[in-house]
């Protein structure tokens, strides 16, 4: 089944080159980083932790939201999943692989990683979230390719396997849950000290996974031999429709609150976000791009005769770029803006910082090319 | 299938684990530094600064030149990248919302000490994925350079933003004809701080900070004697420590 990755159009060559050319930029520039460390980048005492970390967040959630068609299909024998159950699962396995290279890239020590396992320390959510995600890793992998193989030898899946995809159902929420655990308990941190932390990451999660799984069932449907079809599309938006919603509902009600109490140490990271508050060079203007493409995506999406065809394609790509921000980069930054000593440092991503970033991207795309390949020529073959 | 002997046996051994399990939790998280009476059993070091008697030279960076030059911590020109175990900024800084416009005149826009709280309940130390910085007995949280991994959760965690990272390679700011033959240096890619100079107080010495002070604002000891340095200058004063509200415990007593 694995040879099918040999066999391919001329797309599908090109696409592997320019993905392999950004990882190697991405490992250059890498090199360089653990040669002068991280100063290389662009964070600071007051913010430490960047662009790396607030991907590795955003990227969990996208981990996580295979179960919006994993639960669907095998709890409640929604059928039209079906097609698109290995794609999901697919795309939690590279995801869960961007996950990792993320944390490992954002380390000083990098070639200590391993003393997270040899000195397990059952107080930090950090260990927790390396065990479930490993985990999580393991689970998809081995539930898509069995399911995939049992396909290509046109067999049922063998009955050991259903447990475990049962059993990935609850471990998707746990992962980005223990996520949010790592932010959501720290004294002192207000714009993550918030009982809702968990809660905005899995709206928040299951609104950006499913539009990434929209884009890429496009994609399939345009470049490869395998259509997933409309059904499954359709469904998938509705589900954006009201995880969006959730998403845009609990940032209000963290505004509310932090506004109405008037506390100011609650206050000042939001502000410092959406006003620019202390030092003009803030996130201010990507803040705003954010809400102006999530009110885009909830226009389409709440006239179901948008929510369909190429409106369906704009508003996930919108309701993606707006998480993209707000998680992959505002949420993470914002808690470090005003540091403890009430400071409001700038930061902005480097060169450097930016070309690794893109290296993991790259690294996650080319393994859910290869996986998304065999699929869809299993699928090709399976029609015949 | 009956259940023999073996497999009882290996289910009480399970379970007994998992509640010998649950104990060493209690024994990790730190509570057990109180006896059974509740009271506090060994010594808790602890410091506090005399803010008034430290304003009196607004220029003087005695302590921190001590520190600094006494632990190998560079001198990195880049603020923003800067490692500092002991600095200086002002009150209002320091502890927000406690000066008001009116009263105590001669604080207002004064600096004062910062460094680690030495916390009896560090989130630090919780939330350290390895262990490289733990509570030693007397309350000291320290720092292993060799266990760290660089993730700096424990910054995120700290609240009074009093760790530092190596950006680079420290080493590259000392002046080579100046380092101290009896302290390390360090490594770039690890977080490090201020560790109430452990290794003189196991000798029975005081921090090179209080030593250094002309002043004698810096006053440290045990705080569960109640002979300390410490507990006599707190006893007479009303003292203040950083953000108490968020239940850390911090050692570092500010004396108005």
């Amino acid at each position: 089944m694995i040879e099918k990755v040999f066999h391919g159009s001329r797309r599908y060559w090109l696409l592997l080159l320019v993905l392999g050319a950004l990882i190697a930029t991405g490992i250059f520039f890498y090199l360089r980083q653990t040669s002068e460390g991280l100063a290389v980048t662009g964070m600071s005492r007051s913010v430490s932790w960047g662009l790396y970390i607030a991907q590795f967040t955003f990227f969990v959630g996208v981990a996580a939201s295979a179960v919006t068609v994993v639960l669907p299909y095998y709890l409640h024998d929604y059928k039209a999943f079906g097609k698109i159950t290995i794609l999901g699962e697919f795309l939690a396995v590279s995801s869960v692989i961007m996950c990792l290279l993320f944390i490992f890239v954002d380390l000083g020590q990098p070639f200590r990683i391993l003393h997270v396992i040899l000195y397990p320390s059952p107080t930090s959510p950090m260990f927790w979230d390396t065990v479930v995600l490993f985990i999580y890793l393991v689970l998809n992998l081995v539930i898509g390719w069995t399911v995939l193989t049992a396909e290509y030898r046109g067999t049922p899946p063998p009955s050991w396997v259903k447990p475990l995809i049962i059993l990935s159902i609850p471990w998707a929420i746990s992962i980005h849950t223990v996520t949010a655990f790592l932010y959501a308990g720290l004294p002192g941190r207000h714009l993550w000290l918030s009982a809702i932390t968990a809660a905005r990451f899995l709206a928040s999660a299951f609104s950006s996974g499913p539009a990434l799984l929209i884009i890429l069932c496009r994609v399939a449907r345009r470049y490869t031999d395998f259509d997933p079809g409309e059904k499954p599309e359709r469904a998938l938006g509705l589900f954006i429709t009201y995880a969006f919603s959730a998403h845009i509902f609990f940032i209000l009600l963290e505004v509310f609150t932090a506004f109405y109490s008037g506390i100011p140490s609650h206050r000042a990271s939001l502000e410092r976000l959406f006003w620019g508050w202390g030092d003009p060079a803030s996130l201010t203007p990507f803040m705003w791009l954010s809400m102006m493409l999530a009110a885009a995506a909830l226009f389409l999406l709440y006239t179901p005769a948008r929510r369909r065809d190429a409106g369906l394609l704009i508003a996930s790509i919108a309701v993606f770029a707006s998480v993209w921000i707000e998680k992959g980069l505002g949420f993470v930054v914002g808690g470090f803006n005003p540091d403890p000593m009430e400071y409001v440092p700038a930061y902005r991503p480097t060169v450097p910082e930016s070309f690794i970033t893109a290296g993991v991207w790259a690294t996650g795309l080319y393994i859910l090319a290869l996986l998304f390949k065999i699929t869809a020529a299993v699928r090709a073959r399976s029609s015949e | 299938m009956e259940m023999t002997r073996l497999d009882f046996l290996k289910k009480a051994w399970r379970t007994g684990l998992v509640l010998f399990g649950g104990a060493s939790f209690e024994v990790v998280s730190g509570s057990a530094l109180l006896a059974a009476d509740g009271k506090p059993s060994g010594r808790r070091m602890a410091m506090a600064i005399d803010i008034r008697a430290c304003v009196k030279d607004a220029g003087c960076v005695k302590c921190i030149s001590a520190c600094h030059r006494g632990h190998n911590v560079p001198v990195i020109p880049d603020a923003k990248r800067a490692i500092t175990w002991i600095w200086k900024d002002t009150i209002d800084r320091a502890m927000p919302g406690v000066l008001d416009p009116y009263s105590g005149a001669d604080l207002r826009g004064a600096n004062t000490l910062l460094l680690c709280n030495q916390c009896a309940n560090p989130p630090c130390v919780r939330v350290c994925p390895t262990g490289a910085t733990w509570k030693r007995e007397d309350g000291i949280v320290m720092m292993d350079q060799h266990r760290c991994i660089g993730c700096r959760y424990c910054m995120a965690a700290c609240p009074y933003g009093s760790r530092s990272f190596n950006w680079g390679d420290p080493r590259r700011y000392l002046d080579k004809g100046s380092v101290a033959r009896d302290y390390p240096t360090r490594t770039k890619g690890t977080v490090e701080k201020c560790e109430f100079c452990a290794e003189r107080v196991d000798r029975g010495l005081g921090p090179l900070c209080a030593g250094a002070c002309a002043e004698k604002a810096i006053l440290f000891g045990d705080l569960n004697a109640p002979g300390s340095a410490v507990r006599k200058a707190l006893a007479g004063r009303i003292a203040l420590r950083r953000k108490p509200e968020l239940g850390t415990d911090p050692s570092v007593y500010y004396l108005l």
